[in-house]
Protein backbone atom coordinates (compact mmCIF):
# COMPACT_ATOMS: atom_id res chain seq x y z
CA UNK A 1 0.00 0.00 0.00
CA UNK A 2 1.08 3.54 -0.64
CA UNK A 3 2.03 5.36 2.34
CA UNK A 4 1.39 9.20 2.13
CA UNK A 5 2.69 11.55 3.80
CA UNK A 6 1.10 14.85 4.89
CA UNK A 7 4.37 17.74 4.76
CA UNK A 8 4.84 20.98 3.86
CA UNK A 9 6.51 21.77 0.31
CA UNK A 10 9.93 22.99 1.40
CA UNK A 11 10.08 19.76 3.65
CA UNK A 12 9.08 18.01 0.57
CA UNK A 13 12.20 19.53 -1.70
CA UNK A 14 14.52 18.92 1.38
CA UNK A 15 13.99 15.46 1.44
CA UNK A 16 14.49 15.21 -2.13
CA UNK A 17 17.74 17.13 -1.63
CA UNK A 18 19.09 14.49 1.19
CA UNK A 19 17.57 11.40 -0.67
CA UNK A 20 20.02 13.06 -4.03
CA UNK A 21 22.70 13.48 -1.78
CA UNK A 22 24.61 16.50 -4.07
CA UNK A 23 28.29 16.88 -3.60
CA UNK A 24 28.49 20.83 -3.13
CA UNK A 25 25.04 23.25 -1.99
CA UNK A 26 26.02 26.61 -1.66
CA UNK A 27 22.98 29.16 -0.40
CA UNK A 28 21.73 31.92 1.13
CA UNK A 29 18.66 32.16 3.13
CA UNK A 30 15.71 34.07 1.92
CA UNK A 31 11.99 33.51 2.97
CA UNK A 32 10.35 31.41 1.99
CA UNK A 33 13.37 29.14 0.75
CA UNK A 34 14.93 29.39 4.01
CA UNK A 35 12.78 26.50 5.80
CA UNK A 36 13.47 24.26 3.22
CA UNK A 37 17.52 24.93 3.42
CA UNK A 38 17.32 24.97 6.91
CA UNK A 39 16.03 21.46 6.86
CA UNK A 40 18.32 20.36 4.96
CA UNK A 41 22.02 22.06 6.58
CA UNK A 42 19.60 19.79 9.86
CA UNK A 43 20.37 16.68 7.59
CA UNK A 44 24.34 17.99 6.86
CA UNK A 45 24.81 18.41 10.52
CA UNK A 46 23.55 15.02 11.42
CA UNK A 47 25.37 13.29 8.90
CA UNK A 48 22.95 12.26 6.89
CA UNK A 49 24.60 13.63 3.70
CA UNK A 50 27.62 14.09 2.47
CA UNK A 51 27.04 17.11 1.26
CA UNK A 52 29.67 20.70 1.57
CA UNK A 53 27.23 22.94 2.43
CA UNK A 54 28.72 26.47 1.56
CA UNK A 55 26.82 29.29 3.59
CA UNK A 56 27.88 32.35 1.86
CA UNK A 57 27.08 36.13 2.18
CA UNK A 58 24.50 36.57 -0.53
CA UNK A 59 22.82 34.83 -3.68
CA UNK A 60 25.29 36.62 -5.94
CA UNK A 61 27.78 34.41 -4.28
CA UNK A 62 25.73 31.27 -3.67
CA UNK A 63 25.69 30.91 -7.16
CA UNK A 64 28.89 31.76 -8.67
CA UNK A 65 30.09 29.34 -5.55
CA UNK A 66 27.85 26.81 -7.15
CA UNK A 67 29.13 27.62 -10.82
CA UNK A 68 33.12 26.69 -9.54
CA UNK A 69 32.00 23.33 -7.63
CA UNK A 70 30.01 22.22 -11.22
CA UNK A 71 32.90 23.30 -13.25
CA UNK A 72 35.25 21.27 -10.47
CA UNK A 73 33.21 18.42 -10.84
CA UNK A 74 30.69 18.48 -8.25
CA UNK A 75 26.92 17.51 -8.34
CA UNK A 76 25.64 20.80 -7.11
CA UNK A 77 22.03 22.18 -5.95
CA UNK A 78 21.23 25.33 -4.69
CA UNK A 79 17.72 27.50 -3.80
CA UNK A 80 16.56 30.49 -3.58
CA UNK A 81 13.43 32.92 -3.88
CA UNK A 82 12.13 36.38 -5.26
CA UNK A 83 14.96 39.31 -4.83
CA UNK A 84 17.71 36.37 -3.80
CA UNK A 85 16.94 35.09 -7.57
CA UNK A 86 17.07 38.67 -9.20
CA UNK A 87 20.81 38.64 -7.21
CA UNK A 88 21.78 35.60 -9.12
CA UNK A 89 21.10 37.12 -12.54
CA UNK A 90 24.46 38.05 -13.94
CA UNK A 91 25.84 34.70 -12.77
CA UNK A 92 21.86 32.62 -14.00
CA UNK A 93 23.69 33.17 -17.83
CA UNK A 94 27.11 32.13 -16.61
CA UNK A 95 25.69 28.80 -15.06
CA UNK A 96 24.04 28.28 -18.52
CA UNK A 97 26.93 29.40 -20.77
CA UNK A 98 29.22 27.30 -18.85
CA UNK A 99 27.01 24.49 -19.52
CA UNK A 100 26.98 23.60 -15.52
CA UNK A 101 24.20 21.04 -14.66
CA UNK A 102 23.14 23.18 -11.24
CA UNK A 103 19.49 22.12 -9.65
CA UNK A 104 17.75 24.86 -8.24
CA UNK A 105 14.86 24.39 -6.49
CA UNK A 106 13.17 28.29 -6.65
CA UNK A 107 10.33 28.95 -3.98
CA UNK A 108 8.01 31.84 -6.07
CA UNK A 109 7.80 34.88 -4.61
CA UNK A 110 7.24 38.66 -5.26
CA UNK A 111 10.02 40.72 -6.51
CA UNK A 112 10.53 44.31 -4.64
CA UNK A 113 9.70 47.06 -4.06
CA UNK A 114 7.33 47.45 -2.01
CA UNK A 115 8.60 44.55 -0.17
CA UNK A 116 6.86 42.12 -0.18
CA UNK A 117 7.86 38.51 0.37
CA UNK A 118 4.29 36.15 -0.59
CA UNK A 119 4.18 33.98 -3.48
CA UNK A 120 4.60 36.02 -7.13
CA UNK A 121 5.80 34.66 -10.70
CA UNK A 122 7.86 37.71 -11.08
CA UNK A 123 11.29 35.31 -9.86
CA UNK A 124 11.43 33.19 -12.33
CA UNK A 125 9.71 34.85 -15.40
CA UNK A 126 12.30 37.60 -14.55
CA UNK A 127 14.56 34.34 -15.30
CA UNK A 128 13.18 32.70 -18.54
CA UNK A 129 15.76 34.13 -20.57
CA UNK A 130 18.86 32.85 -18.64
CA UNK A 131 19.20 29.43 -20.62
CA UNK A 132 17.58 28.22 -17.72
CA UNK A 133 15.62 24.89 -17.88
CA UNK A 134 12.23 25.60 -16.00
CA UNK A 135 9.98 23.29 -14.94
CA UNK A 136 6.62 24.02 -12.96
CA UNK A 137 5.03 22.63 -10.11
CA UNK A 138 1.40 22.79 -8.45
CA UNK A 139 2.15 21.51 -5.50
CA UNK A 140 4.32 19.53 -3.00
CA UNK A 141 4.44 16.09 -4.60
CA UNK A 142 4.87 17.30 -8.33
CA UNK A 143 7.67 20.03 -6.87
CA UNK A 144 9.62 16.45 -5.48
CA UNK A 145 9.14 14.50 -8.92
CA UNK A 146 10.43 17.45 -10.33
CA UNK A 147 13.42 18.26 -8.38
CA UNK A 148 14.16 14.13 -8.58
CA UNK A 149 14.19 14.44 -12.43
CA UNK A 150 15.50 17.58 -12.39
CA UNK A 151 19.24 16.32 -12.01
CA UNK A 152 18.49 13.46 -14.82
CA UNK A 153 17.93 15.94 -17.76
CA UNK A 154 19.82 18.56 -16.20
CA UNK A 155 22.99 15.96 -16.17
CA UNK A 156 22.14 14.19 -19.48
CA UNK A 157 25.02 14.23 -21.92
CA UNK A 158 23.54 16.03 -24.50
CA UNK A 159 22.20 18.63 -22.37
CA UNK A 160 24.18 19.69 -19.34
CA UNK A 161 22.06 22.69 -18.68
CA UNK A 162 20.98 24.16 -15.42
CA UNK A 163 16.97 23.56 -14.25
CA UNK A 164 14.97 25.95 -12.38
CA UNK A 165 11.82 23.75 -9.77
CA UNK A 166 9.37 26.55 -9.33
CA UNK A 167 7.08 26.18 -6.79
CA UNK A 168 4.98 28.78 -5.30
CA UNK A 169 6.15 29.98 -1.77
CA UNK A 170 3.95 29.90 1.22
CA UNK A 171 0.76 28.41 -0.83
CA UNK A 172 2.76 25.11 -1.29
CA UNK A 173 6.73 25.76 0.62
CA UNK A 174 4.46 26.58 3.75
CA UNK A 175 0.95 24.49 3.51
CA UNK A 176 0.52 20.84 4.60
CA UNK A 177 -0.11 18.88 1.66
CA UNK A 178 -0.48 15.04 1.54
CA UNK A 179 2.21 13.16 -0.79
CA UNK A 180 4.02 9.83 -1.80
CA UNK A 181 7.68 9.94 -1.12
CA UNK A 182 10.00 7.15 -2.91
CA UNK A 183 12.33 4.82 -1.05
CA UNK A 184 16.05 6.43 -0.77
CA UNK A 185 17.47 3.82 -3.12
CA UNK A 186 14.83 4.07 -5.58
CA UNK A 187 15.63 7.83 -5.87
CA UNK A 188 19.67 7.49 -5.81
CA UNK A 189 19.57 4.48 -8.35
CA UNK A 190 17.04 6.80 -10.60
CA UNK A 191 18.86 9.55 -10.58
CA UNK A 192 22.87 7.91 -10.55
CA UNK A 193 26.11 8.42 -10.40
CA UNK A 194 27.29 12.03 -11.21
CA UNK A 195 29.41 11.88 -14.54
CA UNK A 196 31.34 14.99 -14.33
CA UNK A 197 32.66 16.45 -17.63
CA UNK A 198 36.06 18.77 -18.10
CA UNK A 199 36.37 18.44 -14.54
CA UNK A 200 38.77 21.42 -12.99
CA UNK A 201 39.42 19.29 -10.09
CA UNK A 202 40.70 16.30 -13.03
CA UNK A 203 44.74 17.21 -12.87
CA UNK A 204 45.86 14.89 -14.91
CA UNK A 205 43.95 16.75 -17.93
CA UNK A 206 43.87 20.60 -16.96
CA UNK A 207 41.48 22.67 -18.73
CA UNK A 208 40.55 26.37 -18.72
CA UNK A 209 37.00 27.67 -18.22
CA UNK A 210 35.80 30.85 -19.28
CA UNK A 211 37.76 32.31 -22.71
CA UNK A 212 36.99 35.39 -24.42
CA UNK A 213 34.82 34.74 -27.04
CA UNK A 214 33.86 38.06 -29.09
CA UNK A 215 32.34 38.71 -32.47
CA UNK A 216 33.67 36.18 -34.55
CA UNK A 217 32.10 32.91 -32.46
CA UNK A 218 30.03 34.37 -29.98
CA UNK A 219 27.01 34.45 -32.09
CA UNK A 220 27.60 30.51 -33.40
CA UNK A 221 27.15 29.68 -29.08
CA UNK A 222 24.49 31.32 -28.53
CA UNK A 223 22.46 29.22 -31.84
CA UNK A 224 24.27 26.53 -30.34
CA UNK A 225 22.68 26.91 -26.50
CA UNK A 226 19.28 27.35 -28.64
CA UNK A 227 19.77 23.93 -30.38
CA UNK A 228 20.74 22.68 -26.79
CA UNK A 229 17.59 23.98 -25.00
CA UNK A 230 15.82 22.49 -28.29
CA UNK A 231 16.35 18.93 -27.57
CA UNK A 232 15.25 19.07 -23.85
CA UNK A 233 11.93 17.90 -25.14
CA UNK A 234 12.50 14.58 -25.68
CA UNK A 235 14.90 14.33 -23.03
CA UNK A 236 12.82 15.49 -20.69
CA UNK A 237 9.50 13.47 -21.85
CA UNK A 238 12.19 10.44 -21.47
CA UNK A 239 12.78 11.30 -18.07
CA UNK A 240 9.46 11.65 -17.35
CA UNK A 241 8.51 7.91 -18.64
CA UNK A 242 11.46 6.51 -16.76
CA UNK A 243 10.06 8.21 -13.59
CA UNK A 244 6.78 7.20 -14.20
CA UNK A 245 8.58 3.26 -14.15
CA UNK A 246 9.34 3.91 -10.46
CA UNK A 247 6.97 6.06 -9.29
CA UNK A 248 3.62 5.59 -11.39
CA UNK A 249 2.78 9.03 -11.33
CA UNK A 250 2.65 10.28 -15.28
CA UNK A 251 4.28 13.53 -16.20
CA UNK A 252 3.83 15.26 -19.66
CA UNK A 253 5.29 18.21 -20.93
CA UNK A 254 2.13 19.71 -19.62
CA UNK A 255 -0.81 18.48 -18.06
CA UNK A 256 -4.18 18.78 -19.19
CA UNK A 257 -7.61 18.79 -17.56
CA UNK A 258 -10.87 18.02 -19.44
CA UNK A 259 -9.65 19.52 -22.38
CA UNK A 260 -10.86 16.95 -25.09
CA UNK A 261 -14.30 18.04 -26.05
CA UNK A 262 -13.83 21.85 -24.09
CA UNK A 263 -15.01 24.60 -26.26
CA UNK A 264 -13.36 27.68 -23.34
CA UNK A 265 -10.09 27.16 -21.46
CA UNK A 266 -7.88 28.30 -19.03
CA UNK A 267 -4.34 28.29 -18.91
CA UNK A 268 -2.44 28.32 -15.44
CA UNK A 269 0.79 27.85 -14.03
CA UNK A 270 1.95 26.35 -11.02
CA UNK A 271 -0.83 25.71 -7.68
CA UNK A 272 -3.86 28.01 -9.19
CA UNK A 273 -4.05 25.09 -11.50
CA UNK A 274 -5.70 22.97 -8.50
CA UNK A 275 -8.20 25.82 -7.52
CA UNK A 276 -8.99 25.93 -11.11
CA UNK A 277 -10.02 22.46 -11.80
CA UNK A 278 -12.37 22.13 -8.50
CA UNK A 279 -13.82 24.84 -10.18
CA UNK A 280 -13.90 23.41 -13.53
CA UNK A 281 -15.49 20.56 -12.19
CA UNK A 282 -18.45 22.39 -10.29
CA UNK A 283 -18.47 23.93 -14.00
CA UNK A 284 -19.46 20.94 -15.74
CA UNK A 285 -21.56 19.93 -13.70
CA UNK A 286 -24.16 22.84 -15.11
CA UNK A 287 -22.99 21.90 -18.50
CA UNK A 288 -20.24 24.33 -19.33
CA UNK A 289 -17.72 22.50 -21.69
CA UNK A 290 -14.54 23.85 -19.82
CA UNK A 291 -10.40 22.46 -19.51
CA UNK A 292 -7.81 23.45 -18.56
CA UNK A 293 -3.46 23.41 -19.33
CA UNK A 294 -1.09 24.27 -17.15
CA UNK A 295 2.22 23.77 -18.74
CA UNK A 296 5.35 22.04 -16.62
CA UNK A 297 8.02 22.45 -18.60
CA UNK A 298 8.03 26.62 -19.39
CA UNK A 299 11.63 26.50 -20.82
CA UNK A 300 11.79 25.50 -23.48
CA UNK A 301 8.18 26.25 -23.74
CA UNK A 302 6.16 23.07 -26.25
CA UNK A 303 4.50 25.65 -28.56
CA UNK A 304 3.76 23.35 -31.18
CA UNK A 305 2.59 20.50 -28.89
CA UNK A 306 0.58 23.36 -26.67
CA UNK A 307 -0.81 24.76 -30.05
CA UNK A 308 -2.31 21.30 -31.17
CA UNK A 309 -3.81 21.35 -27.16
CA UNK A 310 -5.62 24.69 -27.77
CA UNK A 311 -6.42 25.29 -31.37
CA UNK A 312 -9.98 24.05 -30.64
CA UNK A 313 -10.98 25.70 -28.31
CA UNK A 314 -13.37 28.96 -28.70
CA UNK A 315 -12.21 31.04 -26.05
CA UNK A 316 -8.80 30.64 -23.68
CA UNK A 317 -8.39 32.84 -20.29
CA UNK A 318 -4.31 32.85 -19.75
CA UNK A 319 -3.57 33.82 -16.26
CA UNK A 320 -0.57 35.34 -15.15
CA UNK A 321 0.90 35.71 -11.26
CA UNK A 322 3.49 37.95 -12.66
CA UNK A 323 2.83 41.08 -15.51
CA UNK A 324 5.00 43.12 -17.80
CA UNK A 325 4.28 46.85 -17.15
CA UNK A 326 2.83 47.89 -20.46
CA UNK A 327 2.45 44.87 -22.18
CA UNK A 328 0.78 41.41 -21.88
CA UNK A 329 2.49 39.13 -19.11
CA UNK A 330 4.92 36.06 -19.80
CA UNK A 331 2.65 33.52 -19.96
CA UNK A 332 -0.20 34.93 -22.34
CA UNK A 333 2.67 35.92 -24.56
CA UNK A 334 3.91 32.34 -25.16
CA UNK A 335 0.67 30.82 -25.64
CA UNK A 336 -0.70 33.68 -28.10
CA UNK A 337 2.90 32.35 -30.20
CA UNK A 338 1.60 28.65 -29.46
CA UNK A 339 -1.48 29.82 -31.76
CA UNK A 340 -0.89 32.14 -33.90
CA UNK A 341 0.61 29.92 -36.38
CA UNK A 342 -3.01 28.39 -36.55
CA UNK A 343 -5.59 28.45 -39.26
CA UNK A 344 -8.26 28.51 -36.62
CA UNK A 345 -7.37 30.95 -33.50
CA UNK A 346 -9.11 30.74 -29.74
CA UNK A 347 -9.65 34.30 -28.28
CA UNK A 348 -7.48 35.33 -26.11
CA UNK A 349 -7.43 36.93 -22.68
CA UNK A 350 -4.57 37.76 -19.91
CA UNK A 351 -6.07 38.20 -16.68
CA UNK A 352 -3.35 39.19 -13.86
CA UNK A 353 -3.96 37.57 -10.70
CA UNK A 354 -2.66 36.86 -6.96
CA UNK A 355 0.04 38.99 -7.15
CA UNK A 356 2.41 39.34 -3.80
CA UNK A 357 0.29 36.56 -2.42
CA UNK A 358 -3.28 38.46 -2.92
CA UNK A 359 -5.41 35.04 -2.20
CA UNK A 360 -6.73 33.60 -5.48
CA UNK A 361 -10.33 31.85 -4.89
CA UNK A 362 -12.95 30.01 -6.28
CA UNK A 363 -15.27 33.02 -6.86
CA UNK A 364 -11.72 34.21 -9.23
CA UNK A 365 -12.23 31.28 -11.30
CA UNK A 366 -16.26 31.49 -11.71
CA UNK A 367 -15.49 34.99 -12.82
CA UNK A 368 -13.48 34.34 -15.84
CA UNK A 369 -15.21 31.37 -16.30
CA UNK A 370 -18.10 33.54 -16.58
CA UNK A 371 -16.40 36.04 -18.98
CA UNK A 372 -15.26 33.56 -21.34
CA UNK A 373 -19.32 31.99 -21.76
CA UNK A 374 -19.75 35.39 -22.18
CA UNK A 375 -16.83 36.13 -24.66
CA UNK A 376 -18.38 32.89 -26.54
CA UNK A 377 -22.16 33.71 -27.13
CA UNK A 378 -21.64 37.17 -28.29
CA UNK A 379 -18.20 38.00 -29.15
CA UNK A 380 -17.98 40.91 -26.95
CA UNK A 381 -15.07 43.64 -26.95
CA UNK A 382 -13.31 42.61 -23.96
CA UNK A 383 -9.95 44.20 -22.20
CA UNK A 384 -7.01 42.14 -23.56
CA UNK A 385 -5.78 42.54 -20.34
CA UNK A 386 -7.27 43.01 -17.13
CA UNK A 387 -6.05 43.13 -13.43
CA UNK A 388 -8.81 40.55 -11.35
CA UNK A 389 -9.82 40.26 -7.82
CA UNK A 390 -8.92 44.10 -7.97
CA UNK A 391 -10.20 45.45 -4.29
CA UNK A 392 -12.82 48.32 -4.95
CA UNK B 1 44.12 26.80 -40.62
CA UNK B 2 40.30 26.78 -41.11
CA UNK B 3 38.74 27.84 -37.85
CA UNK B 4 36.51 25.45 -35.79
CA UNK B 5 33.42 26.67 -35.60
CA UNK B 6 31.15 26.18 -32.13
CA UNK B 7 28.15 23.95 -32.63
CA UNK B 8 25.66 22.42 -30.35
CA UNK B 9 28.14 18.67 -29.93
CA UNK B 10 31.31 21.40 -28.94
CA UNK B 11 29.62 24.07 -27.09
CA UNK B 12 31.65 24.26 -24.04
CA UNK B 13 33.18 27.44 -22.65
CA UNK B 14 36.59 25.24 -22.03
CA UNK B 15 40.20 25.12 -23.12
CA UNK B 16 41.58 21.86 -22.92
CA UNK B 17 44.68 22.42 -24.80
CA UNK B 18 47.23 24.00 -22.98
CA UNK B 19 49.12 26.95 -25.06
CA UNK B 20 46.81 26.98 -27.80
CA UNK B 21 46.34 30.97 -28.33
CA UNK B 22 48.78 30.79 -31.13
CA UNK B 23 45.89 28.97 -33.27
CA UNK B 24 43.71 31.98 -32.75
CA UNK B 25 44.71 34.83 -35.31
CA UNK B 26 44.14 38.07 -34.30
CA UNK B 27 44.93 39.93 -37.53
CA UNK B 28 41.30 39.80 -38.67
CA UNK B 29 39.72 43.23 -37.59
CA UNK B 30 43.09 44.71 -39.59
CA UNK B 31 42.03 47.96 -41.98
CA UNK B 32 45.25 49.35 -42.98
CA UNK B 33 48.56 46.97 -43.50
CA UNK B 34 51.87 47.76 -43.37
CA UNK B 35 54.11 47.69 -46.93
CA UNK B 36 58.26 46.99 -46.33
CA UNK B 37 60.68 48.77 -48.73
CA UNK B 38 63.40 47.13 -48.70
CA UNK B 39 65.37 49.87 -50.58
CA UNK B 40 64.78 51.82 -48.16
CA UNK B 41 65.37 49.83 -45.15
CA UNK B 42 68.80 50.30 -43.28
CA UNK B 43 67.47 47.07 -40.81
CA UNK B 44 67.60 49.22 -37.93
CA UNK B 45 64.77 47.07 -36.23
CA UNK B 46 62.91 49.66 -34.24
CA UNK B 47 59.84 48.46 -36.28
CA UNK B 48 60.46 44.93 -34.42
CA UNK B 49 60.83 46.17 -30.99
CA UNK B 50 57.97 48.68 -31.21
CA UNK B 51 55.77 45.95 -32.66
CA UNK B 52 53.23 45.44 -29.74
CA UNK B 53 52.33 41.71 -31.71
CA UNK B 54 55.42 39.91 -32.72
CA UNK B 55 54.40 40.63 -36.62
CA UNK B 56 57.93 41.53 -37.52
CA UNK B 57 59.63 38.49 -39.07
CA UNK B 58 63.22 39.13 -38.97
CA UNK B 59 66.11 36.67 -40.42
CA UNK B 60 69.73 37.22 -39.79
CA UNK B 61 68.94 40.58 -38.70
CA UNK B 62 66.83 41.60 -41.39
CA UNK B 63 63.30 42.95 -41.68
CA UNK B 64 61.88 40.46 -44.08
CA UNK B 65 57.96 41.24 -43.88
CA UNK B 66 55.23 41.02 -41.31
CA UNK B 67 53.04 38.19 -40.24
CA UNK B 68 49.81 39.09 -41.25
CA UNK B 69 48.10 36.38 -39.10
CA UNK B 70 48.83 38.69 -36.33
CA UNK B 71 49.18 42.02 -37.44
CA UNK B 72 46.38 44.39 -36.45
CA UNK B 73 47.26 47.22 -38.80
CA UNK B 74 48.15 49.61 -35.87
CA UNK B 75 50.48 51.45 -37.70
CA UNK B 76 53.52 51.63 -35.28
CA UNK B 77 55.87 50.12 -37.19
CA UNK B 78 55.12 52.59 -40.21
CA UNK B 79 55.52 55.48 -37.45
CA UNK B 80 58.94 54.95 -35.76
CA UNK B 81 60.81 53.57 -39.25
CA UNK B 82 63.44 56.34 -40.17
CA UNK B 83 64.24 54.83 -43.18
CA UNK B 84 67.19 55.74 -45.53
CA UNK B 85 67.64 59.58 -46.13
CA UNK B 86 64.12 60.46 -45.31
CA UNK B 87 62.39 57.70 -46.92
CA UNK B 88 60.44 55.50 -44.64
CA UNK B 89 60.92 51.60 -45.83
CA UNK B 90 57.11 50.84 -43.79
CA UNK B 91 54.12 52.61 -45.30
CA UNK B 92 50.45 51.94 -44.38
CA UNK B 93 48.26 51.57 -47.01
CA UNK B 94 44.03 50.62 -47.00
CA UNK B 95 43.94 47.27 -47.36
CA UNK B 96 41.73 45.79 -50.16
CA UNK B 97 40.17 42.72 -48.55
CA UNK B 98 38.56 39.81 -50.81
Amino acid sequence: MKKMTAVTGNEALAEALRQINPDVCAAYPITPQTDMMQRFSDFVADGLVDTELMLVESEHSAMSACIGASAGGGRVATATSGPGLALMWEMLYVASGMRCPIVMPVINRALSAPLNIHCDHSDAMGARDSGWIQLWSENAQEAYDNLIMAFRIAEHADIRLPVMVCMDGFIISHSLGVMEFLADDVVRKFVGDFTPQDALLDIGRPVSYGPLIVTDQYHEYKKAQNDIMSSVFDVAADVATAFENISGRHYGLFETYKLEDAEIGIVVLNSAAGTCKDMIDEAREDGVKIGLLKPRLFRPFPYGPIGDALEHLKVICVLDRSDSFGAFAPLFSEIAASLYPRANRPFLINRIYGLGGRDFMPEHVASVINEMIEITGHKTTVLPKKYISLRQ
Amino acid sequence: MKTKLINQSNCRPVITEPGNSALLKTGTWRTLEPVLNKEHCINCLLCWLYCPDMSVIVRDGKVEGFDMDYCKGCGICALECHGKKGEKAILMRKEEKE
